[in-house]
């Protein structure tokens, strides 16, 4: 029924032509950030084709989904892009309150929106980190580290935990900020801003990282919208898509901060689009942080949340580009079915495009800036 | 334009649409056989251009099989939806990925989860499944794994 790899390559791929030769990366390989298998046709240095394989931490989160209530469906999507997990589990919150028409307190939206630009920049952190490694600088993983330990310690102490937050549910959030939470995060923006010229005079300025990010990897604004790129992935084409601006959600259209847009289309705008975004972050974080209305942290529900009949759709702007959550309901206390529009599925969709051509040696640099995470592409 | 403009002008360029009401954006259901034709004009009709392919995705209501097209225009920010009703037995529908590029990762997987086969597709196979794959779609109702799945 299923044609398969083998079957291709032997009856109808195309065959391969004096000196093409085909190499794997992964699925264990250190630049693919997880278990993503590339089978790659090289012809001498110059890739020829990138065929990606998915499936490796596939989890079926989708099918698990229909067999939990609308309270327990929010905790396994931390588990997709687990650098956005809060940011995962607010897309979740949203669809469900908007299936039943639940107003959430001025204070829950706040502590939503300063947590959601809190990951924002420990996901962006992660990426700069690991990017510069991949490209053959280590150093620059642990100015990274450094940074993101103190917005990790500030999700422990709200949260609980450090990774999976979990802290979004239906009406609000799970309780209260802990009362050191303004002073720890003013603390940790007086620690960005005294450290972040670092980053620019180690990498950002630096020529040998430009001339490898340079002109490499090249995405037109026309095909980042075909393949259906979001994120920083699409702004560093010149393409406006941030969810924040387009389709506001919570307080976002209150806030003044800038959609980062560059025009290159490289690796080196997309490179820009991250680090520029963690200053918009910072800027949001600093009109908020003094101004969390007080008042309840959640609206109360019912114990079993039923969602009326009909299809619910609700879009958030993670660290990656856009998360959809897309809930049929046939009235129960369990979706009828969910679809994750990941961000990630998409931008790597378009990485056989951009990578044809050029040499091997660059597709680390490309894979670095499309930010891929591989659970959030399996699900 | 307003939702309900747009929603007047979509019934006059495909006149085979029909109005389905609910859910946030205007909503279409459209007869399989005349989906690659719509499709194009989507695509290209000069006031609409809703070249952003965001979602796609397919449901399975046991007695038919529903695919959903989530579009966006970028140049008007505009949302609609299209639905399509396939037969169980035999679910098939033309490829949109000549179109839409995105949709060529998307089809894969709605043909590998469903079953749905997708016709002039560039390279119809497993992305997620493991190679050699034998029985059933794991996201139809019917699929049941002793082994693997946790049922609450």
């Amino acid at each position: 029924m299923y044609r398969t790899t083998e079957i291709v390559n032997q009856e109808e791929g195309q065959p391969l032509e004096d000196g093409d030769m085909i190499i794997n990366v992964g699925p264990q390989h250190p630049a693919t950030h997880g278990v993503l298998h590339l089978v790659i046709t090289l012809n001498g240095e110059t890739i020829k084709k990138v065929e990606p394989h998915l499936g490796y931490i596939h989890r079926s989160i989708e099918k698990m989904c229909e067999s939990l209530s609308y309270r327990q469906f929010i905790y396994v999507t931390s588990r997709m892009d687990y650098l956005s997990a809060h940011i995962n589990n607010h897309a979740c919150a949203l669809c469900v309150e908007k299936g039943l028409e639940v107003e959430i307190p001025p204070r829950a939206q706040v502590i939503r929106v300063l947590m959601d630009e809190l990951t924002r920049i420990a996901s962006h952190e992660l990426w700069w980190g690991a990017m510069a490694m991949d490209l053959g600088a280590f150093t620059p993983f642990f100015y990274a580290f450094r940074e993101r330990e103190s917005i990790n310690d500030i999700m422990e102490e709200t949260c609980g935990a450090r990774l999976t937050m979990n802290y979004n549910v239906p009406g609000g959030v799970m309780h209260d900020l802990h009362p050191n939470f303004q002073k720890r995060v003013k603390d940790f923006i007086q620690l960005y801003k005294k450290k972040i010229h670092e980053y620019d005079e180690m990498v950002t300025g630096n020529i040998i990282f430009q001339n490898r990010m340079k002109n490499v990897g090249v995405l037109s604004a026309a095909d980042a919208i075909s393949y259906g790129c979001t994120g920083p992935t699409a702004r560093g084409s010149g393409v406006s898509c941030d969810v924040r601006k387009h389709f506001p959600y919570e307080i976002y259209n209150q806030i003044s901060f800038d959609e980062v847009l560059e025009t290159q289309g490289d690796s080196y705008a997309r490179y820009l689009v991250r680090i520029k975004e963690m200053q918009q972050s910072i800027r949001i974080i600093e009109q908020l942080i003094d101004n969390i209305p007080e008042g309840d942290f959640l609206t109360k529900t019912k114990a079993v949340l039923k969602l009326p009949k009909g299809e619910f759709y609700s879009q958030v702007e993670t660290a990656r580009g856009e998360l959809g959550v897309y809930i049929v309901s046939e009235g129960g206390s369990t979706p009828y079915r969910i679809k994750f529009r990941s961000p990630g599925f998409s931008n790597l969709s378009v990485l056989d495009h951009i990578a044809r051509g050029s040499k091997i040696g660059d597709l680390v640099a490309m894979m670095g800036t499309l930010d891929l995470v591989i659970p959030d592409i399996d699900r | 334009m307003t939702q309900e403009e747009l929603k007047i002008k979509i019934t006059e360029i495909l006149p085979e649409a029909t109005i389905e009401e609910g859910g946030d954006w205007p909503s279409f259901d459209l007869p399989a056989e005349k989906w690659l034709t719509a499709a194009e004009t989507l695509r290209q009709q000069a006031s609409l251009q809703m070249d952003f392919l965001f979602c796609l995705t397919c449901i399975d209501w046991k007695t038919h099989l529903t695919m959903v097209y989530h579009l966006r225009s970028t140049t008007s920010q505009q949302n609609i939806v299209i639905k399509i009703k396939l037969d169980t037995a035999k679910p098939e529908i033309e490829s949109v990925a000549h179109i839409w590029r995105t949709a060529e990762f998307h089809e894969r997987e709605v043909y590998e989860m469903f079953g749905v086969n997708f016709l002039h597709h560039p390279d119809l196979r497993l992305l997620i499944l493991p190679d050699g794959w034998e029985g059933k779609n794991p996201l139809r109702k019917d699929f049941e794994d002793p082994v693997n799945m946790i049922k609450l």
